[in-house]
């Protein structure tokens, strides 16, 4: 168990910010950092994914002096993976804050719980 | 290769096309646009339909003419190009029948971007039914997020946009979940088709060192689909999204979005995981546990509401337990049952939606059942349509939702002695419950009174009337025509794996 631990100390440093990100996410009231687990969150899914692609000793996966052969090369779809992850997050970050703003303009806080209890009165 | 093959990954393409275009239209092209858009793409899916019931077999589409491992690609079977037909039909529908609150709800000059919002959703349902590729499923799947939380928050008011930013809260920690699952089930496999992830994970032996992984996998997967499509624990989202959002909005969001997340979870069970490992996994009893619970709590939550949108959401949930009852049985019948309750709750919860939007029209805008009161008789239609919406969700014969609740009972049936027990007792139970709240809500809309909202001379608009009358026949085409229906889900199912 130990042993395992140390070879994928990588991806268990991933899991754990991973896990770091979701909570912040799920529990924290403060939209911005709300945002910010989120963020942590993918983040934590790209080192995962760079360290799961990574080959020791590899070089990036451009063809260089002509060598040819897979065994020098790192595995490109994981770099791939990660560039498209990183356009969707960015995309949806900027879309969560600009929904913050507007909530923000209308009841001047940004505790999610005081908003919706806001957005009750608002009816009444 | 056949014209007709080319259709759907053409169908995407158009529907992102036309959000392009539709983004420098004025609002009332950019309808124009979106509506024969998705009646075109509605009569492209059931050529390809029809091309497939033919030839008996489903084809892979490659994109970019790259083979098996290294490209992207469609598979397009009997079931597949079903759903892509009925998705349009309900879009298509709902958009119709709410087109006048639309353009009430929504500021002028911000209209055309409604409509691109909803081309962008339907290129997204498209994708994620079609698509061969699991990353690809999970890039529409967050396209499908965005789209689904510009529809709740265009209608800028402070419920929606509060309702907006948690159902993005929700939804984001479902995707985090999904794309940890995919990140490490391409480690486990070396895949991201299905097809060749599904060779990988047959190897993985029992009791090997990769066991564990999996079951992350197939865990991390199923919660996150799960709280994308609602299931009970995870529904805290729905009733604000649903209740507060413009109604076309929300007759698309809990008819097509959810589903459409249900959809990708059977296409995982058979095409990337394979019905017996998960079953050997038991995720399947995880699923059915939660689901028999959101069927009674779906429906007790609904009981206390007085609002007609949110009584509609919260019965939403305890629809979706039932999808996913059939789902954790773990048998053919009960995926079968599901993949038709999919259709039939489609269907009806989309016109109650629709319906309930007609009948607040004509009770001064208000949403409680106090003012209700008689709205039936002030808006004939709209009535009739909230009238066949309950009785199907209730499950009165004739009707779709009784024809599905059959087919969960024979499937429930014929499942394991323990799942037999507890389905058949839920089901009857949660039956009741409907009724309870879904009777006294049809009572209420018939009880004459306040004679103050009558407005003379009041009529539907004519494309809210033909959409009502187009929804009540397709309730009672899948009441009563069933059997091609459940066919072609037999075939499809079988294409599937």
């Amino acid at each position: 168990m130990g042993g395992n631990l140390l070879t994928n100390f990588y991806e268990a440093v991933a899991v754990i910010l991973f896990g770091i990100g979701f909570t912040t996410l799920l529990l924290h009231r403060n939209m911005i950092k709300k945002i910010l687990g989120f963020n942590i969150m993918d983040t934590a899914i790209y080192l995962f994914l760079a360290v799961k692609g990574y080959i020791t000793g590899g070089m990036a996966p451009i063809l260089t002096n002509g060598v040819e052969e897979q065994a020098y090369y790192i595995n490109p779809v994981p770099s791939g993976l990660v560039l498209t992850g990183i356009v969707v997050s960015v995309s949806v970050t900027a879309l969560m804050l600009a929904l913050t703003i507007r909530l923000y303009r209308r009841y001047h806080t940004l505790d999610i719980d005081k908003m919706s209890m806001l957005a009750k009165k608002e009816d009444l | 290769m056949h014209l007709i093959q080319n259709f759907p990954f053409i169908s995407i393409i158009l529907c992102l096309a036309s959000g392009v275009v539709s983004s420098v239209l004025s609002g009332k092209n950019a309808k124009r646009l979106c509506i024969s858009l998705v009646s075109l793409l509605g009569i492209l899916n059931s050529m390809v339909l029809f091309y497939v019931w033919k030839t008996k077999e489903s084809y892979t589409f490659m994109m970019g003419h790259f083979p098996a491992p290294w490209g992207n690609e469609l598979r397009i079977g009997v079931l597949e190009s079903l759903m892509a037909v009925f998705f349009c039909a309900i879009m298509l529908l709902s958009l119709c029948g709410g087109m006048k609150r639309i353009f009430k709800d929504v500021e002028e000059e911000k209209t055309n971007l409604y409509f691109v919002m909803i081309d962008l959703m339907l290129s997204s349902l498209l994708a994620i039914i079609y698509t061969n590729d699991l990353f690809t499923a999970y890039v529409f799947v967050e396209i499908n997020t965005i789209a689904a939380c510009a529809l709740i928050m265009i209608r800028n008011n402070g419920h929606s946009l509060v309702a907006a930013a948690k159902y993005m809260i929700m939804s984001l920690l479902g995707s985090g979940l999904i794309l940890m699952a995919l990140s490490m089930l391409y480690d486990l496999s070396g895949h991201l088709l299905m097809s060749n992830i599904k060779e990988a994970v047959a190897q993985i032996l029992p009791g090997s060192q990769y066991e564990i992984p999996l079951t992350v996998v197939i865990a991390l997967l199923c919660v996150g689909l799960a709280i994308k499509s609602a299931l009970f624990p995870f529904h805290s989202w729905l009733p604000d999204a649903y209740g507060f959002s413009t109604p076309s909005s929300s007759a698309i969001l809990s008819s097509l979005v959810s589903k459409a997340y249900i959809f990708l979870l059977i296409k995982i069970f058979y095409r990337v995981i394979g019905m017996d490992v998960m079953i050997d996994h038991k995720i399947t009893n995880a699923l059915f546990f939660f689901a028999v619970i959101g069927m009674l709590m779906g429906s007790l939550s609904a009981i206390k509401e007085h609002d007609i949108r949110r009584l509609i959401a919260f019965s939403s949930v305890a629809q979706i337990g039932y999808i996913y009852m059939g789902i954790g049985l773990g048998t053919k019948a009960g995926m079968m049952a599901a993949l038709f309750h999919i259709l039939s709750h489609a269907a009806s919860k989309s016109m109650l939606f629709i319906a309930a939007s007609g009948l607040s029209e004509v009770s001064g805008n208000s949403k409680d059942f106090t003012d209700l009161k008689g709205s039936g008789y002030r808006n004939k239609i709209a009535g009739i349509g909230f009238t066949v919406g309950a009785l199907s969700m209730v499950g009165i014969p004739l009707f779709a939702g009784f024809t599905s609740k059959v087919y969960f009972a024979e499937a429930a049936v014929n499942a394991s002695t323990s799942k037999m027990a507890i389905g058949m007792v839920i089901l009857a139970i949660s039956t009741i419950l409907n009724a309870v709240y879904f009777i006294r809500a049809v009572i209420s809309i018939y009880t004459p009174r306040n004679e103050h909202f009558i407005v003379p001379g009041y009529k539907p608009a004519v494309t809210f009337s033909v959409a009502m009358v187009f929804f009540i026949v397709l309730n009672f085409v899948l009441g009563i025509f069933s059997n091609p229906i459940m066919d072609a889900i037999e075939v499809g199912l079988k294409m599937f794996a």
